[in-house]
């Protein structure tokens, strides 16, 4: 059934730092890796080493320039992936009921066996969390790596997303964000968090954490006033070449 | 959008198809015997092509039946219901027209109302996508059913009602045009709120994941479209409704009804073509497009 659940008793997600992510993709890589030899159909690419390779992912990391009034331009690795949506569009324009979302966990899935490759779920989507497989003709997205979190023959550290365990810089976080006293949640009250395109009404359920104020250089260099300053006017031998060359000139 | 030819010719084909069967559905001296079997063979020729060829899209068309199941939240299986109820009506409508002599009243009411139902779920797909601003507007359901009730006149061979519905489409569509340019420039979703990195400064994308093209950009970042927009409007227009007008207004002859219909299916092609190709979706602001 592709109506959504009126409640979820938990919901599951992503707190991602843009302050600190470094944009290394090996979050790309670690889940490219885990969904290719897990559940559901492997992520394909096709044409892997030719002149236009493609293939399915379900995270990937874009690069921001932003411009400040004043100041230099500032760089940001914005990693993107499924927000299991509490208002999640995708599930309710799903004509097979293949895609739904967890009324347990509030973990959007897909339903590979009914899934029958329209494609109508991946339009509906704002944040282009969808994308077809080019092989199996199915529609793969973010599981929130439901194959790991909850299974006993992992050790325990290994129990969350591979995206986020694999992150290097400590940017990426997994926990309850329906529990305002997760770890997850106290991180989003601290830091502001907030939600991507929040006019679109599709109630994300990740959160990003907004990049701190920069540091601004200070004025003048702290070690200058045990400096000697520098001769404005040569003198000497220098003072009677620029004369010169002035009078050349 | 990207404007892929399975579709485009779907919308195009059943809205024609469900347009002829509206009226033939409708009509109180709807054809009977031969004449009524061409009409019907046309009809549902449009309508059940048109529905083959939108299965050409889908990663597996094996599974189609599956489609059939979600109409109480979905608009995709809403117009298949909805056009096998109008298809299975209708043919039971038509081998009474063809084969009795009789027309069951109730069974070709209920066939041609569903029939535009068909047409109306069709437009509603495209209407709900919040995600791409032209579309998320008035229009489509409006646009959709104009141009089916004009098409499907047209081919049932009501001229008068045909010319009425293919002016007023025309003018619809400019009105609907200057209105989906004014809705998508005014669209609230930018790459500032799509990052959420506004607050610092303006924000440019700098590099995209990776360097090749993936389903994303081929499906919802399509660009070709847009910079002869203005010129394919006016061939639009002038093939969909100003020509056939013009050889509908002349003495009647069968060529020209040909060519008129003719025309005005090419003049809907290049519309439902403009329809995907201009259209944005906001995912292509992550991609800086």
């Amino acid at each position: 059934m592709t109506s959504l659940p009126t409640h979820t008793e938990k919901s599951l997600g992503l707190v991602i730092d843009l302050d600190t992510c470094v944009g290394c993709h090996a979050c790309v890589t670690a889940c490219k890796g885990w969904n290719t030899e897990n559940y559901g159909a492997p992520l394909a690419d096709k044409d892997a080493y030719g002149a236009e390779p493609v293939g399915s992912f379900l995270n990937r990391i874009h690069s921001y320039e932003v411009q400040p009034e004043t100041g230099p331009a500032q760089l940001f690795h914005f990693p993107k992936s499924c927000l299991h949506c509490a208002d999640a569009p995708c599930v309710t324009v799903c004509p097979t009921g293949a895609s739904y979302k967890r009324q347990e966990d509030g973990i959007v899935l897909v339903n590979e066996t009914d899934c029958i490759g329209c494609g109508l779920c991946a339009w509906a989507c704002p944040y282009g969390a969808r994308e077809m497989d080019p092989v199996e003709k199915v529609m793969k997205k973010c599981t929130l790596c439901v194959d790991r979190i909850y299974n006993e023959n992992l050790p325990e550290e290994d129990r969350q997303p591979a995206c986020v365990r694999t992150c290097p810089a400590g940017a990426r976080h997994f926990g309850d964000l329906a529990d305002p006293d997760s770890d997850v949640s106290k991180l989003v009250a601290e830091r502001s968090g907030i939600e991507l395109m929040p006019e679109q009404g599709t109630a994300p359920v990740n959160r990003y954490l907004p990049p701190r104020p920069k540091d601004q250089p200070p004025e003048f260099d702290v070690l200058a006033p045990y400096l000697e300053p520098v001769a404005e006017e040569p003198k000497g031998f220098l003072g009677w070449l620029d004369r010169t060359l002035e009078r050349i000139g | 959008m990207h404007p892929a030819p399975s579709i485009i010719l779907f919308t195009t084909l059943s809205g024609l198809g469900f347009g002829m069967l509206f009226f033939l559905g409708l009509d109180i001296a709807s054809p009977r015997g031969w004449v009524a079997f061409v009409f019907y063979l046309i009809a549902f020729a449009l309508a059940v092509g048109g529905l083959v060829s939108s299965t050409f899209h889908l990663g597996h068309p094996e599974r189609a039946l599956k489609a059939f199941t979600q109409w109480r939240s979905s608009w995709l299986s809403r117009e298949a219901v909805a056009a096998v109820i109008a298809l299975g009506f209708m043919g039971l409508y038509a081998l009474g027209a063809v084969f009795f002599d009789a027309a069951w009243r109730p069974l070709g009411v209920v066939g041609g109302v569903m029939a535009l139902v068909t047409v109306f779920a069709t437009s509603m797909i495209y209407m709900q996508m919040r995600t791409v601003p032209r579309w998320n507007h008035w229009s489509p359901p409006v646009l959709f059913l104009g141009y089916a009730l004009a098409g499907g006149a047209l081919l049932t061979g009501k001229i008068t009602v045909a010319m009425i519905f293919l002016a007023l489409a025309a003018i619809v569509q400019v009105v609907a045009w200057i209105d989906q340019d004014r809705r998508e420039a005014a669209s609230d979703t930018t790459l500032a709120t799509a990052t959420g990195l506004g607050h610092i400064g303006s924000v440019r994308a700098f590099e995209p994941p990776h360097t090749g093209g993936n389903y994303l950009t081929k499906e919802m970042v399509f660009r070709v479209g847009r910079k002869h927009a203005v010129k394919l409007r006016i061939i639009s227009l002038a093939l969909m409704a100003a020509l056939p007008l013009l050889l509908l207004l002349v003495p009647f002859s069968h060529i020209f009804a040909a060519l008129a219909v003719l025309s005005h299916i090419a003049g809907v092609l290049v519309q439902r073509w403009l329809f995907f190709a201009e259209a944005r979706h906001v995912v292509g602001l992550y991609y800086g497009r």
